[in-house]
């Protein structure tokens, strides 16, 4: 008799991740459920603070699902690796006056990275977690190919370009061929307990989804009063610190103009939040560098791909063009709104990633 | 699959025997010791009887032993107690950097009332220093708190030698010796302790059920208030069957001393000695002599504790790596931090803490698997520069810090 493989699932003690352990189970594999630990522990005696997305009450959460499907559970400690390559980038990014995407940066290096290395630690051969994307084999090239989940509502390949070769072979994301309302029902007919938790929201370590409070708060040294500028640099308010705008914004700029203004740039160089028309929120061009590509070893020649500037982005059709070591331009047809540095733009041939990458900048028509 | 318990510092299987007698005091003996009547003072006698069992393991009289919930309650209850029945007198508490929780956060939660805390720190063997204390010592000093023995790499500290010094100064003793009764002799009187917190899961009692030793004449307030139970020291309707398992795990542990000791002593030598034959680069923590009988500590190279822990509990080995957390995660040992190893090599540290019904069969069994697992972390181990870089001549990122 052979051994079924060992797959450790991560276990969020969400909905998603709870049902990817059960059917992995169903499936006959030999599940371990591992919890991160991401946060830190609240040691102010105040329960309230503990919350966020991998809180006691989630730890909690995981080990119940895991001991009515039958499986062993583990907590693992990530919070050194969590605060380095997340809550460090995300403060360092806006401090630089880009927009840093967390969530992208905890798959890449915490959950892609470290689980997988402390999971073939403990002899297993696969990790699977919840995400609405699918892992497919290439039977003409031999590569792996990462593709959207069927549920488009719900689909998180955005958030996984990254992933190379070595890591989708170890990689199992079994709901990707599920809706999210299958994934209910289901973890409602497993009777697992998480089975109508909400769904977590935004960024799991700023407390109240209020990054400008967080930012006043961890580097009050990056947010210096100073003057709101139009592309000509004539001088037209005053911004509390540039990271606190974002590429966009029209609201709470505090200029009386006779056309609606919007912020279309950020120097932190200058000090300067730049603003301009609506129209000037728009543009047809942007570099992206960090690349990372998955149905190809590198970009060659020009592509036609289509392109998503950010998760909740609509794709649009775009020609990638290599223009230097590790950097790409990326022409849309269409004009894009408000291309935000920092912000990962991702290529798809139809609903295969092809890659993608961190964009540097927008490229707008003088 | 075999199972080895090796973490008996966490809590140990409650005696059988003192299992069964319990359920008789939870179904027909089940009266409540305050009350007048029959059902009451038949329970009545087993708590007093109890009480003078806990006494004589520690050298104290029956009226000086107050039961609680455990040892950190028992902890709570000393640093709170004395601290604000003594607030005219000063306002300054010394202790440790490697104590429980129980007391460190007691502590912290203290200064945040306006008490100032003296965490004293200690040398490479967890060792705290006599003349550190002793110039730690202000006018305003009203307790020291020093444990024991360490739970996390089992040195055992001066205690008597601190006992002299809070004497000659006049000032308040409390030990945390959760890990050291039954393990260590105790002698209140010849080490002049007058408070000391212990814990009856420790030793073959039940949980949830503790004592606090409050020498006679120490000026202390009650924490939990309400009846007069526990001469109005400790509110609350005895937990009666638990009280009469922690008296007979303590009767026990008095009649088996020599022997249990002598036989942990064995094992954990056997142990230490077969893994620093078998394995490199690791480093033994806690004090090599001065350490409590069933206890083995050990860094590993390049090795994440977790990954150790998780692969030993596969193969049917439950050990620890110092002390557990809520959620179950670790954290770096604030122990091993405190006696100088650096960060890495503090989150690879394993604690093996032996009981009775261990046998030289699984310390044989330990040494088998351990060093395969050790083998196979290492050669996967990003830590080491050898692995990540493919190249053998560097040195590894992570070492000691000697």
């Amino acid at each position: 008799m052979c051994a079924k493989p060992k797959v450790v699932v991560a276990m969020s003690g969400g909905v998603d991740s709870s049902l990817t352990a059960a059917l992995l189970v169903r499936e006959g594999y030999d599940v371990i459920g591992v919890t991160m630990r991401l946060s830190d522990d609240s040691r102010d005696f105040n329960v309230d603070e503990d919350r966020g997305c991998c809180s006691l009450a989630d730890v909690d959460d995981a080990r119940r699902v895991a001991d009515t499907i039958g499986i062993p559970h583990y907590v693992m400690n990530f919070r050194d690796m969590f605060q380095k390559t997340v809550i460090n980038y995300f403060i360092d990014e806006y401090a630089k006056g880009r927009t840093p995407n967390p969530c992208i940066a905890c798959n890449r290096y915490v959950k892609f990275e470290g689980l997988l290395q402390r999971s073939l630690e403990l002899g297993a051969e696969f990790v699977a977690t919840g995400h609405y994307a699918r892992i497919e084999s290439d039977e003409h090239t031999g590569r792996y190919l990462l593709r959207k989940g069927t549920d488009a509502t719900k689909d998180q390949s955005y958030a996984l370009y990254h992933l190379n070769q070595k890591t989708l072979h170890h990689f199992m994301m079994p709901l990707g061929n599920y809706t999210k309302v299958e994934t209910r029902k289901m973890a409602t007919d497993f009777n697992l307990s998480v089975a109508n938790k909400p769904d977590s929201q935004e960024i799991c370590f700023v407390p109240n989804d209020d990054y400008k409070a967080y930012l006043e708060d961890k580097v009050p040294q990056a947010l210096k009063a100073g003057n709101i500028v139009d592309l000509a640099g004539n001088i037209l308010g005053k911004h509390k610190g540039v990271p606190l705008y974002t590429i966009g914004q029209r609201k709470g700029l505090g200029i009386a103009a006779k056309n609606p203004l919007y912020v279309v740039g950020l120097d932190m160089g200058k000090n300067q939040v730049i603003v301009g028309s609506n129209e000037e929120v728009f543009a047809k061009e942007l570099i992206a560098t960090d690349l990372n590509w998955i149905t190809i070893d590198a970009l060659k020649e020009p592509m036609k791909v289509s392109a998503k500037i950010r998760y909740g982005a609509r794709e649009g059709e775009a020609l990638i063009t290599p223009i230097a070591e590790g950097m790409v331009k990326v022409t849309f047809n269409e004009v894009q709104r408000a291309i935000t540095p920092g912000q990962s733009v991702v290529f798809y041939d139809g609903d295969t990633v092809v890659g993608g990458g961190s964009i540097v900048r927008a490229i707008h028509k003088k | 699959m075999k199972r080895i318990y090796f973490d008996h510092a966490a809590t140990t299987p409650t005696d059988k025997t003192i299992a069964n007698t319990m359920l008789e005091y939870m179904t027909t003996k089940f009266g409540n010791p305050s009350s007048v009547h029959s059902f009451g003072r038949e329970v009545r006698k087993e708590v007093s009887e109890a009480r003078e069992n806990i006494a004589a393991l520690i050298n104290a009289n029956a009226n000086e032993i107050f039961f609680t919930s455990g040892g950190s309650e028992s902890d709570n209850f000393a640093l709170k107690g004395i601290a604000f029945a003594n607030k005219n007198k000063g306002n300054h508490i010394i202790t440790t950097q490697i104590e429980h929780h129980a007391i460190l956060h007691t502590c912290q939660w203290l200064e945040k009332q306006g008490f100032e805390v003296t965490y004293l720190p200690v040398d490479e063997d967890g060792m705290i220093s006599l003349d550190e204390l002793k110039a730690a010592i202000t006018d305003k000093t009203i307790l020291i708190s020093i444990m024991f023995a360490n739970n996390e790499v089992g040195t055992i500290e001066p205690i008597k030698e601190i006992g002299a010094i809070a004497k000659e100064h006049g000032i308040y003793f409390h030990t945390d010796a959760v890990q050291a009764v039954a393990n260590v002799e105790i002698d209140v009187q010849d080490m002049n302790i007058d408070l000391l917190s212990l814990s009856g899961h420790k030793f073959y009692g039940p949980k949830g059920i503790g004592a606090i030793y409050i020498r006679r004449g120490v000026k202390i307030q009650a924490v939990q208030l309400g009846g007069a139970q526990e001469r109005n020291m400790r509110a609350g309707t005895e937990n009666v069957p638990a009280i009469v398992g922690l008296g007979m795990s303590a009767v026990i542990a008095k009649r088996d001393f020599v022997e249990k000791n002598a036989h942990l002593v064995a094992l954990r030598d056997k142990l230490i000695k077969g893994i620093q034959e078998q394995i490199p680069d690791i480093k033994l923590n806690g004090h090599p002599t001065k350490r409590l009988p069933g206890n083995v500590n050990f860094s590993f190279r390049y090795i994440e504790g977790e990954s150790l822990l998780l692969s030993l509990d596969m193969k049917g080995i439950a050990a620890s790596s110092g002390s557990a957390c809520t959620s179950g995660s670790l954290d770096p040992s604030h122990v091993l931090l405190a006696m100088g190893l650096i960060h890495e090599i503090a989150h690879g540290s394993l604690r093996i803490s032996l009981g009775r019904d261990n046998t030289e069969e699984d310390i044989a069994y330990t040494l088998e698997v351990l060093p395969q697992i050790i083998a196979r972390l290492r050669s996967m181990s990003p830590l080491c520069a050898e692995n990540s870089l493919g190249v053998t001549a560097k040195e590894c990122k992570t070492c000691y810090k000697k």
